[in-house]
């Protein structure tokens, strides 16, 4: 489904703030592949994503996705096979909008957009029993301005906002850091059961282990931006957080040694 | 009193399209235009011009909707396409149009008493009177307002008001941004310059300072018609628009006839906006919340050192 082939990037080529964001980054992600990356800050996880969407051109090698190089694709040009939360709650909405309004703008993820009314009955009752699943009463705020949502209601609207047109690939930059412990587990749950549900293909970057362990099906270790760690299967199911911790450390030590 | 009501009504109608076309730049897609200046006095120009040549006036009115859209477009794409900053694409814009207008009229100013214009069939209608010509701007200006609604209420339209929202997170919805920014601002000065032209057409010329002080005058009636109606969704921001541009022409008649005199005018809106865009600062430092907070905080503390 995703592909990536010697993926480089480099930020201020030349100059003394020279930063090697990604190395020869090489991954084959599945159909179906729920895959979390983990890395210390630095280690290129970002700009991975942000290569796969376009927001970053690459230096050196290709990007393909579900068949399609789109290396040099702009970025809304991608945007019809990518949905992407970001940690921010309020990158994924538009405040100033409704809740029907932002999901109407999702509905047509790459689509050509004309002169149809932007929201209709039909819609609404598309919307209604979607937002009936997050139990938190947005159903029945259908006309509110996004603005007026918290933080976690706005996060589980942009993840309904990324995942209500079935985009090719899911793309999770560390969504629930920014929320408090409750929400973030709330928001975690919907999260798995969205892309169960839709058998999405999704690149989770977390900061947390726990969730790194606990969801998805592969993990990725990042440093230096590169892959220096890959399990999946059953190797990862029996993988704990010393374990993943002790890799770190290696790598750390590795790092005092140079 | 009833005299400068009826001004302000003819006023308010004729120049809300201005205030609806700042709306679309400034609010709906947020993109400071300075190019206002330049396409309001285009569609007197070009109006003015077609008209003494002969053409039929209600040419002269499309094609003064056609150019100011055109030198929206211009603007856009020099912000978007070759990233010149949005204050200066339209700052470039204005400039050239100035001597674009003087091309066009091929003079400084252009009078029109002696042609007939799309008005003079409505002023005879009742003759020494205002009132069919305020129902005409009134329907202009209806129409004009459901328009824009009903467009910013389409797919198209969401887009746009997303561009201005959240860029980041249309265009990762598959929206190629710079085209909704180059339509927003095309049909902005296609507003304004329908309205430069009906303007000139009403005043009976036009000329080539007339569109000095547009942009501030329309900033003031939004933020006037902001304040009063404090609209929570868009149909209630563009009647804001046009309510609060019949609410600055009444203030600014009032004060004409009180004494003000007519060279002071643009000061007087400049102070206005000025004070109305340091409000929200002031309140913060000076307001009567932060007053109240404030004397919580004390009441606290001597809690505190009371507990």
């Amino acid at each position: 489904m995703l592909e990536l082939e010697g993926v480089t990037k480099i930020f201020n080529r030349g100059s003394i703030d020279e930063k090697v964001a990604l190395q020869h980054v090489n991954l084959t992600v599945e159909k179906g592949e729920f895959i979390t990356i983990i890395g210390s800050n630095g280690a290129g996880k970002t700009t991975l994503l942000n290569a796969i969407t376009g927001s970053v051109f690459v230096d050196d090698g290709n990007v393909v996705i579900d068949g399609l190089d789109v290396t040099h694709l702009s970025e809304f040009k991608r945007g019809r096979l990518i949905g992407r939360v970001f940690q921010n709650p309020l990158m994924g909405t538009a405040s100033e909008m409704t809740i029907e309004e932002n999901l109407s703008m999702a509905l047509l993820r790459g689509k050509p957009r004309g002169l149809h009314k932007g929201v209709t009955k039909n819609h609404r009752n598309i919307y209604r029993p979607i937002l009936q699943t997050l139990g938190l009463g947005l159903e029945d705020r259908l006309t509110d301005r996004v603005g007026l949502l918290s933080g976690g209601q706005r996060q589980s609207l942009a993840i309904l906002m990324a995942t209500l047109s079935l985009p090719k690939i899911l793309l999770l930059d560390e969504h629930a850091a920014s929320l408090d412990p409750k929400t973030a587990m709330v928001v975690m749950d919907l999260t798995e059961r969205v892309i169960k549900e839709n058998g999405l293909t999704t690149l989770m970057v977390t900061h947390n282990m726990d969730q790194a362990i606990r969801y998805g099906d592969r993990l990725i270790m990042m440093h230096e931006g590169k892959i220096i760690l890959d399990v999946s299967g059953e190797e990862k199911s029996k993988l704990t957080i010393p374990e993943v911790i002790q890799r770190f450390e290696i790598v750390d030590e590795k790092l005092l040694l140079v | 009193m009833f005299n400068i009501l009826i001004v302000a009504l003819l006023q308010g109608f004729e120049y809300g399209l201005v205030t609806l076309g700042v709306m679309l730049s400034f609010r709906v897609i947020r993109f400071p235009d300075l190019t206002i200046e330049g396409s309001f006095p285009l569609g007197g120009a070009i109006t003015a011009s077609m008209i003494a040549k002969g053409v039929q006036p209600i040419f002269g009115v499309g094609v003064s909707l056609v150019a100011g859209f055109a030198a929206g477009v211009l603007t856009g794409i020099l912000n978007t396409k070759f990233k010149i900053s949005k204050l200066l694409s339209g700052l470039l814009v204005m400039t050239i149009l100035f001597t674009v207008n003087l091309r066009i009229m091929g003079r400084s100013n252009i009078p029109l008493l002696y042609y007939q214009t799309i008005l003079t069939p409505i002023e005879k209608i009742i003759p020494r009177s205002n009132l069919p010509l305020i129902l005409f701007f009134f329907l202009v200006i209806l129409l004009s307002k459901w328009l824009v609604d009903q467009f910013l209420s389409t797919e198209l339209g969401l887009a746009l008001r997303a561009t201005g929202d959240n860029e980041q997170m249309i265009k990762s919805l598959g929206v190629d941004t710079d085209s909704t920014n180059i339509l927003g601002l095309g049909m902005a000065n296609a507003l304004i310059a329908l309205s430069g032209s009906l303007v000139t057409q009403d005043q009976g010329f036009a000329d080539i300072g007339m569109g000095v002080g547009v942009m501030v005058t329309g900033l003031a009636a939004m933020i006037i018609g902001e304040t009063l109606l404090r609209p929570k969704n868009m149909g209630w921001l563009s009647t804001a628009m046009i309510v609060g541009t019949i609410v600055y022409y009444f203030v600014i008649s009032l004060g004409l006839r009180l004494g003000l005199a007519p060279t002071d005018l643009k000061l007087a809106t400049g102070l206005m906006v000025a004070l109305a865009l340091c409000a929200p600062a002031l309140r913060d430092r000076y307001g009567i919340s932060r007053i109240l907070k404030e004397a919580k905080k004390r009441a606290l503390v001597k809690g505190r050192s009371l507990g």
